[in-house]
């Protein structure tokens, strides 16, 4: 099986958990939700340490190497905002969310 | 450096973790109780992800990588501090832009780092790297338009013109065939001029959308933002992205299909567009016959000697900032032994959950906080239903009027209290430019004045007697 492959099998029954998990959330609770989702589709954050990481000893070019850890400082740097952007929104919101004394 | 010499399945293991501190983190969210347990979860997940990535062997360099990170972080904690939280939506359409800049930088930056190192690139990776490209192009500019119709910045009407569909189609088309040649010839140049047009694509997509559909967009652009992770989890190969990237696309696809059926709207007529600018002309006129208005004492004589109220708030309650002076409302009526409920439409408000949000800001108690499906049932035995800043969400002709533009929409069945007080600024009509039905019943009065004005009168009137 290809890696691509692999990675659709993954994808598509991830898909499965995502559709079982999110109709579980209580109405009340989908600003947050739309806000954390936010924070960790900054996942993306991963992608973006490799290409900004990126050594220059790995490649021959020289030149391109810094555009390439530009691309991805930039990255970091908007993947970084939704992350502690995400995070904190979500936690001031849900400690708002009280019950009757 | 860091890089320790550690085997891919460690970093595939670690990566799993954070999977499921993902998984939990979403499900801590079915209820309010476990949901700030859920948001600590996600950010474990994340803390995970980050840290086992640092030692990846393929980082070698941390100067841009920490820079990133630290002004990410003092840029995000900062607005994050501060927003209102009436400007929610605003916020959370700029945070899905930002996931998706960052999709074409990483896709941009994998491309052009392995043709710097000279790896092999096959045809696989390359439509891979194209698709995550695209997707997260179209996410930025579609989310800044959401932005900024939110943000009025643009206005928020729909904006049309004859032949956008077939425009739009057209450009899809180029897009995908200039993919195809970068996919082929490897040339950056058709990837540049690719990722251009879905720049412009993202921007046509939303910008025809009109205010009414706003909760739809943003639940849209959400599941794009996930598309768009899920897309850079294919280029890079890692299943820690495309899980993620799945959960959080089928939750923002749930949201709007949740948002959609709750507006009678099919998903194909909110993308087309059109719907929803500021009130149309037939019903810009003035106060019509058969409108009965009340004044706050009236509508204070009644409130206070009646022993059931649902009040039902909509963005307008917002607009006027008027969630403060409703809590004092709710405690005063709470004082003289009246029961008070509030009701919540699922699309009230700019996004899903918005008023719930802005409820719970000023300290109303989530438990006296129903939805729709849980309260209909109960304004048949209320004595007043007060209406704040809602419009279309109560109107009965999307009941019994087939004509009305609203019909089918499910409805809160505020008509059916034994007296309704609609607090109203103006006889304008809803976001969907559709004159309220309700306004005509016999049980039901209008207050005219500012919300917020309203409700600090009617306390103010309550202390007096």
């Amino acid at each position: 099986m290809s890696a691509t492959m692999f990675g659709l099998t993954v994808f598509v029954l991830a898909c499965f958990v995502g559709y079982h998990v999110i109709w579980g959330v209580t109405p009340a609770l989908h600003t947050p939700l739309m806000a954390v989702t936010n924070a960790i589709s900054a996942i993306v954050v991963v992608g973006a340490i490799l290409v900004a990481g990126h050594g220059m000893s790995a490649g021959g070019a020289e030149g391109s190497g810094h555009l390439v850890n530009i691309l991805g400082f930039v990255a970091v740097f908007l993947a970084s905002i939704n992350i502690f952007g995400g995070f904190v929104v979500t936690r001031r919101i849900l400690s708002m969310f009280k019950t009757k004394k | 450096m860091l890089a320790l010499n550690l085997s891919p399945d460690v970093f595939a293991l670690v990566y799993l973790v954070a999977t499921v501190f993902f998984i939990l983190g979403l499900k801590g969210l079915s209820s309010p109780r476990t949901a700030l347990k859920g948001n600590r979860n996600a950010m474990i997940g994340m803390l995970l992800a980050v840290l086992a990535t640092l030692v990846h062997p393929d980082v070698q360099d941390y100067t841009w990588i920490l820079a990133g990170l630290g002004l990410g972080a003092v840029v995000g904690i900062a607005v994050a501090l501060r927003i209102q939280m009436t400007a929610m939506p605003q916020l959370v359409a700029a945070l899905h832009s930002f996931v998706g800049l960052a999709a074409v930088f990483i896709a941009a930056g994998t491309f052009y780092g392995h043709s710097a190192s000279g790896q092999e690139m096959d045809t696989a990776i390359l439509i891979e790297i194209a698709a995550g490209s695209f997707i997260g192009a179209i996410t930025f500019t579609g989310s800044l338009v959401a932005f900024g119709k939110l943000q009025e910045l643009l206005s928020s009407n729909p904006l049309v013109f004859k032949g956008q569909h077939w425009l739009n189609l057209l450009l899809g088309v180029a897009m995908l065939g200039f993919a195809a040649q970068f996919a082929i010839t490897l040339d950056p140049l058709p990837f540049w001029i690719m990722t251009g047009i879905a720049l412009l694509l993202g921007f046509l997509l939303v910008l025809p959308i009109g205010g009414a559909d706003m909760p739809v967009v943003v639940s849209m652009l959400n599941s794009y933002s996930g598309w768009a992770a899920a897309a850079t989890g294919f280029t890079l190969n890692n299943h820690l992205l495309i899980t993620t990237g799945a959960l959080v696309g089928s939750s923002g696809a749930i949201l709007s299909y949740i948002m959609c059926k709750a507006m009678n709207r099919s998903i194909v007529s909110v993308i087309l567009g059109g719907f929803g600018g500021e009130a149309s002309a037939q019903a810009a006129a003035g106060p019509a016959k058969g409108i009965k208005s009340a004044s706050v004492e009236d509508a204070a004589f009644m409130l206070e000697n009646s022993g059931k109220v649902i009040i039902v708030p909509g963005y307008g309650m917002a607009v006027a900032q008027a969630q403060h002076a409703m809590k004092e409302l709710v405690h005063t009526l709470g004082k003289k032994g009246v029961e008070v409920k509030f009701a919540i439409h699922p699309v009230a408000g700019r996004m899903p959950g918005h008023m719930n949000v802005l409820l719970a800001e000023s300290d109303i108690p989530y438990d006296i906080v129903f939805e729709m499906e849980d309260i209909n049932s109960d304004f048949s035995g209320c004595d007043v239903a007060l209406v704040v800043g809602a419009n279309d969400v109560v109107n009965p002709a999307a009941k019994t009027d087939k004509s009305s533009p609203l019909y089918g929409m499910p409805i809160l069945d505020a008509y059916k209290a034994k007296q309704v007080f609609v607090i109203k600024r103006s006889m304008k009509a809803g976001y969907a430019g559709v004159d309220n039905a309700l306004f005509y019943h016999d049980n039901c009065s209008l207050v005219f004045g500012d919300a917020k004005a309203v409700c600090e009168n009617l306390v103010k009137t309550f202390e007096a007697s």
